[in-house]
């Protein structure tokens, strides 16, 4: 049995089986990465059933053009997380706009705000799932837990020092969530849609 | 401890004089702006920095950048996704392309039930995954239990499907650990004897690795190896009929682990649950027979039946989504269940009958509705309880 797969393996495996339409394989998939879909399709429209809605249609896509994700571009979960991004961001920009257009109050640039501000924030929650863990573990104890950057240090057993940098590296990835249009940013998850 | 808090800072970075301010060279300054935008260093630091970002302005856009990062963190959001979700999901995929290598539809309950399962262990922290865990059974038609933790009944869960496996052809999770016998029970506790301190969460990816694996096999293998024997050891079952029986399994354990932690469980949708109440009918009369054999059930006035004619029957009605109704044979497995001749009636939920023959329920206690022969509605009730194990 595989017991590690590193993911580029795995990634490449999946898109194979999903490619080769083998129904359990898009379970695996589901339980790998619905929790991620769903959290940042939620972030991005606030709501329950639209964030639902979403992840179906991320996996939909998936399930029928697996062909679409190409390993060697990025890993499977950055790609999933980029194209949930787009799809979360273009259903609240017609939901808004929709809004706007039976009447609604708000102008256009309060709607671009509002979808660039949602488009952020979701930005920012990937990133933080996806930093290195002693970076994320610093950064929760810093700002969740409240601990001084000198109990943090004790906590992570690491020197004050270390806290430091951890807590300031860790500030300077989150702050490139607002680097929207950057372009060199994964493909898609930069791109407010 | 409290003249420690008045004067927190020692000055190994720098010099705190007694009345003045913080003196910190640029290095330690700018080390210091992610702690100083997350609030997180002393007031003397604090005060040290500020005065720092009138004066650097490279330090000022950084300090302005991180400040606003910090109105970036949120909460993680729930990761409690509701389980109804991932069949509309997989369903609708499947719908817009019908899969060329399908997960066969007796797997379907053991594909969903092992991913609520593990959706439960999610969040799990150690508190959780050691929490005790008592296991509850029939045996001789007396209540058993055994102890054991969350992250045990995982294990447990991990060695039994590894009957599947082995049948499978794929690899034994016990590996090397030598049970007495092939038995989910001496399995399982050849499992836990094996490893020298109790399980922990790390039984999880196992566990979890293998439920996949045994999809994705069964779905390679396809309808046509339903049938291939999977041994329990005291007695076999076809691997369409195993799939059921484990699904089943795990949606009684996972019951076992939120009981444990406290948490809410649901019972399966109301087609896996069909299934699982349909195995547990389709099994019945042979576990009567095996009961009389051995002097467990009223031999009553037994009268011979040709394989296949029909005998006296009871009524099995199962209510509830999930439901139906079942004709049992009661003198003979061989038997045909008929209407015509059926002398009891018994009514209970889909769910009760499946914590029945859980062993989760006695059979004295079960909500059950019931009419007719009532010695053979006892029977019945124990034998259902008696299919029960740990």
């Amino acid at each position: 049995m595989t017991k590690k797969d590193v993911p580029p393996r795995w990634d490449r495996r999946m898109q194979q089986r999903l490619a080769r339409g083998e129904a359990a394989a898009l379970g695996e998939l589901y339980d790998r990465f619905a929790s991620l879909v769903h959290g940042l399709a939620h972030r991005v429209l606030g709501d329950e059933r639209a964030a639902d809605a979403i992840t179906r249609d991320v996996f939909a896509h998936v399930w029928q053009h697996p062909d679409t994700y190409d390993p060697k571009q990025c890993p499977l979960r950055t790609w999933l997380a980029a194209l949930t991004h787009r799809l979360a961001v273009q259903r609240l920009r017609t939901a808004e706009t929709a809004a706007l257009a039976r009447g609604g109050p708000g102008t256009t640039e309060d709607l671009e705000r509002k979808v660039r501000h949602a488009s952020v924030a979701a930005r920012a929650d990937y990133i933080v799932q996806s930093m290195p863990t002693p970076l994320r573990a610093a950064l929760e104890l810093a700002y969740f837990q409240r601990r001084d950057y000198r109990q943090t240090a004790v906590d992570l057993g690491v020197t004050d020092d270390e806290a430091r940098r951890r807590l300031r590296l860790g500030l300077q990835l989150l702050s490139t969530a607002h680097d929207a249009e950057a372009p060199d940013t994964p493909p898609g998850i930069g791109g407010a849609a | 401890m409290s003249g420690h808090r008045s004067e927190p800072y020692d000055g190994r970075e720098g010099e705190a004089g007694p009345a003045g301010p913080l003196v910190l060279e640029h290095r330690v300054l700018k080390s210091l702006l992610g702690a100083w935008a997350l609030a997180a260093c002393s007031p003397a630091e604090a005060e040290a920095v500020e005065e720092h970002l009138g004066a650097c302005g490279p330090c000022a856009d950084e300090a302005l950048r991180l400040r606003e990062a910090v109105g970036l963190l949120q909460r993680p959001e729930s990761l409690d996704l509701d389980p109804g979700l991932r069949t509309r999901v997989l369903e609708s995929c499947l719908e817009r392309r019908p899969p060329r290598i399908p997960v066969p539809e007796w797997a379907a309950a053991y594909d969903a039930e092992t991913a609520r399962l593990d959706a439960l262990l999610q969040d799990f922290g150690d508190a959780e995954w050691h929490a005790p865990v008592r296991l509850r059974w029939y045996e001789a038609d007396e209540a058993s239990t055994r102890r054991t933790t969350v992250a045990g009944v995982i294990a447990h869960l991990l060695a039994v499907d590894g009957l599947v496996a082995v049948a499978l052809g794929l690899d034994d999770p016990l590996g090397d650990v030598r049970a007495e016998r092939p038995t989910p029970a001496a399995r399982t506790e050849a499992y836990w004897r094996a490893s020298r301190f109790p399980p922990t969460r790390s039984v999880r990816a196992p566990w979890r690795e293998q439920s996949h694996h045994l999809v994705r096999t069964v779905s390679f293998t396809g309808g046509g190896t339903g049938w291939l024997p999977v041994s329990y050891g005291d007695f076999e079952l076809p691997l369409h009929d195993a799939m059921l029986d484990r699904a089943f399994e795990c949606w009684v354990h996972a019951e076992d682990i939120a009981e444990a932690v406290d948490y809410p469980y649901e019972p399966p949708s109301g087609r896996h649950l069909h299934g699982i109440v349909e195995l547990a009918a389709r099994m019945l009369p042979a576990v009567l027979e095996h009961r009389r054999l051995h002097g467990l059930a009223s031999p009553v006035e037994r009268r011979l039946v040709a394989a296949g004619e029909p005998g006296r029957s009871l009524r099995l009605e199962i209510e509830g989504s999930g439901g139906g109704e079942w004709l049992i044979p009661l003198d003979s497995p061989a038997a045909k269940g008929s209407a015509e001749h059926e002398v009891a009636h018994i009514a209970l939920d889909g769910a009760e009958f499946c914590r029945l023959a859980a062993g989760h329920v006695s059979p004295r206690e079960a909500a059950v509705g019931q009419v007719g022969d009532r010695e053979a509605i006892r029977d019945v009730l124990l034998a259902a309880a008696s299919m029960s194990r740990m």
